[in-house]
């Protein structure tokens, strides 16, 4: 791809991140009531303290100069003060993203370690028991309530087996000094097994719990993608000229099979984030998603427009990226 | 020789009235027992939501602090008059849970026949007008498409408040996308067709066009695709009464069922696991109908 062609999609993107801005913004406008009481939520205030909440929230100011506010005050990573954690909302936010961060990159990684084996096996496959079995599970991966899901594994693996902790991240967290701050890593930096063996059984359940109906639906994807490709006239060919069959899989088919699975992982990491609430919420994981829900019933605005902004950015970003990745698994594809 | 079957079959068909694509679509939908046996069981949750009053055994939301989490009939202790047991106020699991699909098919159905309205409407404008129309909605789409749909439902809840009302606007902001993205692209391709170019050569209005050349020919697609997101918004609403910001108590709603579980996790296990299986087993039907409602209205799709 061409730089400029890169460019144009990066300016592309422009609108659509005001534009998300600008719905975040609204949220707090279509609120019935006044906003000072809202951010006051239960807490007793003198009448001066009101006003001066309101200047400070800049609400004596009409509404598009509050938006260009809002935009400065995000673009420089300041959304506030969360009165609930009597902090900076950015502060909170560091503190807690990476938490979220390794439970989401874990789940995508056993999403795709399960899709694409088991996705390209049952197309290799069709109407194998393989195949059936694996369109079975995955329409009962689909049908499942995440939630529910979390509670099922945490009863048979934590409650009646007790193979696995329900909850939290790992006790031992101060034995290793803190370098990427993803526990697991940090663990093998550092070499000591004890505590990664800890971190990773408790990151095991919630893990599980977010990425096994992920991969529910890639590997339906890359079933599809993969049977449409192996029927295309390049790979007949490729077996007509005698090359073996793992050849004309993995380098010939494979590659081109994986374009839909890329962008259905970008589009469901969408569902990873709203996802990892609920999940967080569970098994008291503690990530940014648990204190979104947690902000709703402290009526913790700041905070729940900030980590709202910051998962919708990110979201466009990676679907930014996959769009970029296209074109590294097949160059004919041009954005 | 095969030709032979085929050629009579031929003479046979002429001599009947043609079959219209409607009937065809059903009898193909008729012939797949797997669609068929889930659609059944997505009527039988239908009528048990209309009629859970005559059929639930006890009042859902009656205390009774001396059946606190009864086991359900089969395990020791069970009783016959509360078969699945009690949660942790002694109320009927059953009752609980015969009312809680009213909850969600009630705003499973009611925010999918608000959003396609809107989708469609909005898709049509898009993909026949174009121009300023066009790029105003697309816009619109796009942002809306950023959000993770959990994300935004929940966000805004929390600005709106709990209750059912709330539910479906929350939803419905987001839904209407689905619809609108498929319409927009089907109408796109079927203003280029020739007798939507005849309807505009003899004058037909916009309007007309719209709504009789073109909105008949993508209805099916959008039958579909709404089916299938039934089960989806299903999911979404009990994930938000499950966080405790959708439907409130008492009201029994199978999402907010499965998180009065969720405290009694070691000693009353089946009080989230019978409601989130009712969950399971509602959505995993949507889903089998509305496969099968795809294949057989284009059995092309079928891979």
């Amino acid at each position: 791809m061409s730089l400029a062609k890169f460019l144009e999609r990066l300016l592309q993107l422009i609108p659509v991140m005001l534009g998300v801005s600008a719905i975040v913004f609204l949220m707090i406008l279509i609120t019935p009531g006044d906003p000072v009481d809202i951010m006051l939520g239960e807490q007793q205030a003198t009448p001066e303290q009101r006003e001066a909440l309101r200047k400070d929230m800049g609400l004596d100011k009409p509404a598009a100069q509050r938006f260009g506010h809002f935009l400065r005050n995000a673009a420089t990573g300041n959304f506030g003060h969360s009165y609930f954690h009597r902090r900076p909302v950015s502060e909170v936010i560091l503190e807690r993203l990476p938490a979220t961060i390794e439970l989401t990159l874990a789940a995508l990684v056993i999403a795709l370690m399960i899709s694409i084996p088991l996705g390209v096996l049952a197309a290799v496959r069709k109407n194998s028991w393989v195949d059936r079995s694996a369109t079975l599970g995955s329409l009962l991966g689909i049908s499942m309530p995440g939630f529910w899901f979390g509670l099922l594994l945490m009863l048979v693996f934590g409650v009646w087996m007790q193979w696995l902790p329900i909850s939290g991240r790992s006790d031992m967290a101060s034995q290793v000094p803190v370098v990427t701050s993803f526990l697991t890593v940090d663990a093998l930096l550092a070499l000591n097994f004890k505590v990664f063996a800890s971190a990773l059984s408790h990151l095991a359940l919630p893990a599980i719990t977010l990425g096994l109906p992920m991969a529910a639906v890639l590997t339906r994807v890359t079933r599809t993608s993969m049977l449409e490709v192996l029927r295309q006239d390049y790979v007949t060919f490729a077996e007509a000229k005698g090359l073996s069959p793992r050849r004309v899989l993995f380098t010939h088919a494979l590659r081109n099979a994986l374009i839909p699975t890329v962008t259905m992982a970008a589009l469901e990491v969408g569902s990873l984030l709203g996802g990892s609430m609920i999940v967080e919420t569970i098994f008291g994981w503690p990530g940014l998603g648990r204190v979104v829900v947690e902000s709703i019933f402290t009526r913790n605005y700041p905070m729940i427009q900030a980590a709202i902004l910051l998962y919708a950015l990110t979201y466009v970003l990676i679907n930014f990226l996959a769009d970029l990745l296209y074109t590294v698994l097949n160059p004919r594809v041009t954005l | 020789m095969t030709s032979i079957p085929a050629a009579a079959s031929l003479v046979t068909d002429a001599t009947q009235p043609a079959q219209s694509p409607l009937r065809l679509s059903w009898q193909r939908f008729k012939s797949n027992r797997f669609a068929m046996g889930a659609s059944m069981v997505v009527v039988l949750f239908i009528l048990m939501a209309i009629f859970a009053p005559w059929l639930a055994p006890h009042d859902p939301n009656e205390t009774d602090l001396l059946r606190r989490l009864q086991v359900p009939v089969w395990m020791q202790g069970g009783e016959w008059s509360y078969p699945l047991g009690c949660d942790a106020l002694g109320r009927d699991l059953l009752s609980r849970i015969i009312y809680g699909s009213r909850v969600s098919i009630f705003i499973g159905a009611t925010v999918i026949f608000v959003a396609t309205a809107i989708g469609v409407v909005a898709g049509l404008l898009a993909g026949y007008l174009r121009g300023w129309v066009d790029a105003v909605i697309s816009r619109l789409v796009d942002i809306l498409l950023a959000f993770p749909y959990l994300l935004f439902a929940i966000g805004l809840m929390a600005t709106m408040g709990p209750g059912l009302q709330n539910i479906i606007l929350a939803l419905a902001y987001k839904e209407w996308v689905i619809p609108c993205r498929l319409v927009r692209g089907e109408t796109m391709a079927l203003r280029e067709v020739e007798y939507v170019e005849a309807a505009r050569a003899v004058g037909a209005s916009s309007f007309y066009i719209m709504a009789r050349e073109i909105l008949p020919n993508i209805l099916s697609s959008v039958i579909v695709v709404s089916t299938l997101r039934i089960a989806h918004v299903i999911i979404l609403e009990a994930s938000l009464s499950f966080l405790g910001i959708g439907v409130q108590p008492p009201t029994a709603s199978w999402g907010s069922l499965v998180a009065d579980g969720r405290a009694f996790i070691w000693d009353g296990w089946w009080v989230s696991t019978f409601s989130g299986f009712a969950i399971l087993m509602l959505v995993l039907a949507i889903n089998v109908s509305s496969q099968g409602l795809r294949d057989a209205f284009d059995p092309r799709l079928r891979d």
